[in-house]
């Protein structure tokens, strides 16, 4: 690989975010201890700049790195869904870590380098650099999982992580060196091409499909690879949570579509079945298994896994509305989860934790605007207009009827009427109990503007969704 | 179809419906109780007056939507913002802009906790429940039928009596689950018929067999769990009891009628062939909800459950008169779903003001209410005798119509449901002699002031209604007339040859 010049111009996002990573660590070292916010205040710097510098190379289609790595709309329009996920998680961090008494700069550091592996995921059009991606990603999550390190669940629930997430990259590794024997290449193109001359018949495809779906699937939680998230979920700083509900796994699924979509996309034949019936038991599981949650933090785990499961039916559905439908609803996913984190966030002050579901009896009587802004984002979670989360849901169901999975779509409605059942009772709780103690919110201006963003997101897009999905729309590959 | 016609200049369908909203938007600012209460007032009777120059300036004389608006909206999805009423929306905009003040009035003073939030509750629902019937973009009907759900989920979990939040969330959860249904439904149209959400344009098409049964029976689940037809009832006695007397007016007067003025809008003209494979059954159910809701009614000790039972019993009278298909029938549903808003909104109404001073709504505890406080004994056996449909008032048309339709079609359905007719006399009169009759037995009765200016002017309003279309329906017929002609045209799907006959 030579050293050319197109090559950095448009890898300037990512080179942008780990220079301004770097640089913090440096920084870091200089600062008191009881100035680390200007680190986050600096990495959300970072995160603007490189927003900018994204929006400026937008618009062109341009394979650098030697076929690696893409500049094209598509890992433009995710990369928006990271910057707005992490700018989002570091604004709610920067008052709760104080809270917590883990104020130390490498927490935004970690989180930025999450931010870059997740920007190398989107743009990745060769299984190799996905890898890399992929891990830098997961590597750096595993270490903010186990931030809070005086608590034990918290180092209980990155030892997990850590060890299922090793377990199910080896997975992924397999499924990967498989698919490199069969078709001699890592180059998602290239695949689809060796695979639509060569047919489907080989056995070893299966296997190499399954291997790959097991690995990706792990990162999306979907059941049965599931079983770490209400852990994780639960275990790590709430901030964390927010931001690893939403970044990484909209980065996942930015991965699963170019992957199963363009390169597998001539077999489809053989996973779209698979793929559906671990779409059905991810949607069943997640909503079933949230009913019986009394921890916030492990409902909304259970809760994107349902809605992981949503997502999946879109890569189903395939073609462009699929495609379109999943981007579409990992933006709408991260203004609405963001938010309900950032009111969790709010309810984090002194020896109040704001984690079990019951503490949030009668927050309306006290609280009026976080009862209200909570009712928000719960009932968009439910998929209840005019929020955006009917939007999302909405595009999902148009583009399975249209692709003639009626039957599906109508599987998906009845998991998601159970779903609603779930978030309507926080609703339930916070405006119709009466309340079981006084609530003191840890306000602060970061995580204000943090929550306001989020609604705002949550509104427009239900109203006046045109914009983003024709946003959605011309944002596919090979468009 | 798709003639633009708004002769008053103004786009006066979006202000009806939106005109709610910018009070609640303005509501939120305000601290002060009984500023809220004005607030709301004034916002609920500016959209009532704006709605009377929509009926007053209605066209008669065609079928053609009138007053619409047409936007574009989604265009990736071709939706648009496409409002427009005819002969029968026309109706249920009027009664829902009329009833909105109304149930302002109703909880002046029975909502003391949280009033503002209540009242941003009501005008929310008022813009909803207003845009469902104007609504010509299925996106945008969708759009105003689930956003319903949140401020009536509110008003019974919040407001509401002792069980307030299992009835909540059995109303929530039970609509949540009939309207995904009509979703699916509206995106299998939307493929099928030519990639729009346009109403009007998806009506003038036809869909093969297969494809209307099923989507048939989407939006028909749909609707009569929001009717609610026997057996999706169960969640309305629930509901009616615990929800505060407005939640209750806006449940009878509003809520029920979309569901049947649903099925009169989507599945029957759309899908003729299906909607008559399916008369049968739906007839019988019917049947069966007329007579055991009377049952039920009958049997009832608490008087607002009564009542809410006596609603599965009239609403099964409207979905008879729809499903017999001829012009009696239909218009005879439509005029029985304009009078069991105006009477069983107004028999809430009364229970909610008896409740306000006796705090009771047992049976048991009633009797002697006549010597107690006549002006309120007054307007509720005239309600009471509306409910019972006695000739002069306008349940009578209502019911007369519909059995006159029903026996066209099938003398014995006819016959079974004039049971429920009966039935209807039996428990309304055993219920008024326990009620209003004999002697005082609650000391709280004794001590009850009869009502004042402001329950007067609601009841007022409603008992207009009650004597205007008992003893002259005709204008109430007479706008509805050629809409109805035209829906059973197109159920006909003869359209066409009678255009050319004529």
């Amino acid at each position: 690989m030579k050293f050319e010049m197109i090559n950095i111009i448009f890898s300037m996002p990512e080179i942008i975010v780990l220079a301004g990573a770097s640089l913090l660590i440096l920084l870091d070292l200089l600062l008191d201890k009881n100035q680390k916010s200007v680190i986050g205040y600096l990495s959300l710097l970072v995160v603007i700049v490189a927003g900018i510098s994204t929006w400026l190379i937008a618009g062109n289609s341009v394979s650098i790195f030697d076929r690696m790595f893409v500049v094209d709309s598509y890992a433009t329009f995710f990369k928006m869904v990271f910057y707005l996920s992490t700018f989002l998680a570091i604004l709610m961090s920067i008052n709760y870590i104080k809270i917590e008494q883990v104020e130390h700069g490498e927490y935004y550091i970690l989180m930025l380098f999450a931010l870059s592996g997740m920007m190398i995921m989107a743009s990745s059009t060769d299984l190799l650099s996905i890898y890399v991606g992929l891990e830098l990603m997961a590597l750096s999550i595993y270490i903010l999982t186990g931030f809070l390190q005086h608590r034990r669940r918290s180092n209980e629930a990155a030892m997990k992580y850590v060890i299922l997430g090793a377990f199910s990259s080896g997975i992924l590794l397999y499924g990967i060196s498989l698919l490199y024997g069969i078709t001699g290449t890592t180059q998602l193109a290239d695949i689809a091409a060796v695979l639509a001359k060569n047919g489907t018949s080989d056995t070893g495809l299966v296997l190499a499909l399954i291997f790959l779906i097991g690995g990706f699937g792990f990162k999306v939680a979907a059941v049965p690879f599931h079983m770490w998230a209400p852990d994780v979920y639960e275990g790590a700083p709430t901030s964390i949570t927010a931001f690893m509900s939403v970044g990484p796994k909209a980065a996942s699924f930015a991965v699963i579509l170019r992957v199963f979509l363009e390169a597998l996309g001539p077999v489809s034949a053989n996973w779209v079945y698979i793929v559906s019936g671990l779409a059905i038991l991810t949607m069943a599981t997640g909503s079933l298994l949230a009913l019986s949650q009394t921890n916030i933090k492990r409902m909304l785990a259970y809760s994107s896994i349902a809605h992981a499961g949503y997502a999946m039916l879109g890569l189903v559905a395939g073609g462009p509305d699929g495609i379109a439908s999943v981007m579409l609803y990992m933006l709408i996913y991260t203004f609405m989860n963001m938010g309900i984190f950032g009111v969790i966030i709010m309810l984090r002050k002194g020896d109040f934790k704001g984690e079990a579901i019951e503490d949030y009896s009668g927050l309306s009587k006290s609280n009026k605007l976080a009862a209200f802004l909570m009712l928000i984002f719960l009932f968009s979670l439910a998929g209840i207009p005019p929020t955006a989360g009917f939007v999302g849901k909405f595009y999902i169901f148009m583009a399975l009827i249209k692709s003639g999975f009626v039957p599906l779509a109508v599987i998906a409605v009845m998991f998601s009427a159970v779903s609603a059942y779930f978030y309507i009772r926080i609703v339930m709780l916070v405006y119709m109990k009466e309340p079981v103690r006084e609530f003191d919110l840890a306000r602060s201006l970061p995580n204000s503007l943090a929550l306001a963003i989020a609604v705002i997101g949550t509104i427009v897009i239900g109203i006046l969704p045109a914009w983003f999905l024709e946003m959605a729309k011309t944002a596919i590959f090979h468009s | 179809m798709d003639a633009v016609h708004n002769c008053t200049g103004y786009p006066i369908l979006s202000l009806v419906t939106f005109v709610p909203l910018i009070g609640a938007a303005i509501l939120l600012f305000v601290k002060n109780a009984t500023a809220a209460r004005w607030i709301a007032l004034i916002f609920t009777v500016v959209d009532f007056l704006i709605a009377i120059p929509l009926v007053l300036n209605f066209d008669r004389t065609t079928y053609q939507m009138q007053f619409v608006e047409h936007y574009l909206w989604i265009p990736s999805w071709n939706i648009t913002y496409h409002l427009g009423i005819d002969g029968i929306s026309v109706l249920f905009v009027f009664l829902a802009a009329l009833l909105g003040w109304i149930c302002v009035l109703a909880s002046w003073k029975a909502i003391d906790k949280k009033v503002k939030e209540f009242m941003i509750a009501i005008l929310v629902m008022q813009t909803a429940m207003i845009g469902v019937f104007c609504a010509l973009d299925f996106f945008l009907f969708y759009l105003f039928w689930e956003a319903m759900l949140i401020p009536m989920y509110l008003i019974i979990g919040v407001w509401g009596g002792k069980d307030r939040i299992y009835a909540a969330i059995k109303f929530f959860l039970y609509t949540l689950a009939g309207s995904i249904f009509m979703l699916i439904g509206i995106i299998v149209l939307y493929f099928t018929g030519g990639q729009t959400f346009d109403i009007m344009a998806l009506m003038s098409q036809k869909y093969a067999m297969n494809i209307q049964i099923w989507v048939f029976l989407a939006f028909f689940i749909a609707f009569a769990i929001k009717v609610p037809m026997f057996p999706f009832h169960t969640w309305l006695p629930d509901a009616h009891v615990q929800a505060p007397t407005a939640g209750s007016i806006i449940l009878a007067g509003v809520l029920l009628k979309m569901g049947t003025y649903g099925m009169l809008r989507f599945p029957m003209p759309m899908f003729p062939d299906a909607s008559k494979y399916f008369a049968t059954p739906i007839l019988i159910l019917s049947v069966v909800g007329i007579v055991y809701g009377g049952f039920l009614a009958l049997a009832q000790t608490d008087i607002k459950k009564l009542v809410a039972y006596s609603s599965v019993s009239h609403m099964g009278f409207v979905t008879l008169g729809l499903f017999v298909y001829n012009t009696m029938g239909i218009e005879g549903g439509i005029m029985q779903m304009f009078n069991h808003g105006i009477s069983t909104s107004a028999l809430f109404l009364c229970i909610g003001v008896i409740y306000e001073r006796t705090h009771t709504r047992e049976l048991s505890d009633y009797g002697g209410l006549s010597k107690a406080v006549p002006i309120y004994t007054f307007f509720f056996t005239i309600f009471m005798l509306s409910s019972l449909a006695i000739p002069g008032t306008n349940g009578f048309i209502g019911e007369i119509m519909v059995l006159a339709g029903t026996f066209r079609y099938n003398s014995i359905i006819a016959a079974i449901s004039i049971i429920g007719a009966v039935m209807g006399a039996v428990y309304l009169l055993s219920m008024y002699r326990k009620f209003a009759i004999g002697e005082i037995t609650n000391h709280h009765i004794k001590e009850a002031h009869d009502i004042g200016g402001r329950e007067i002017i609601a009841m007022v309003g409603l008992a207009i209604f009650v004597f205007w279309i008992g003893l002259n329906s005709k204008p109430f017929l007479d706008i509805m007339h050629v809409s109805v002609g035209h829906l059973l045209d197109q159920m006909n799907a003869v359209s066409s040859n009678i255009a050319a006959i004529k």
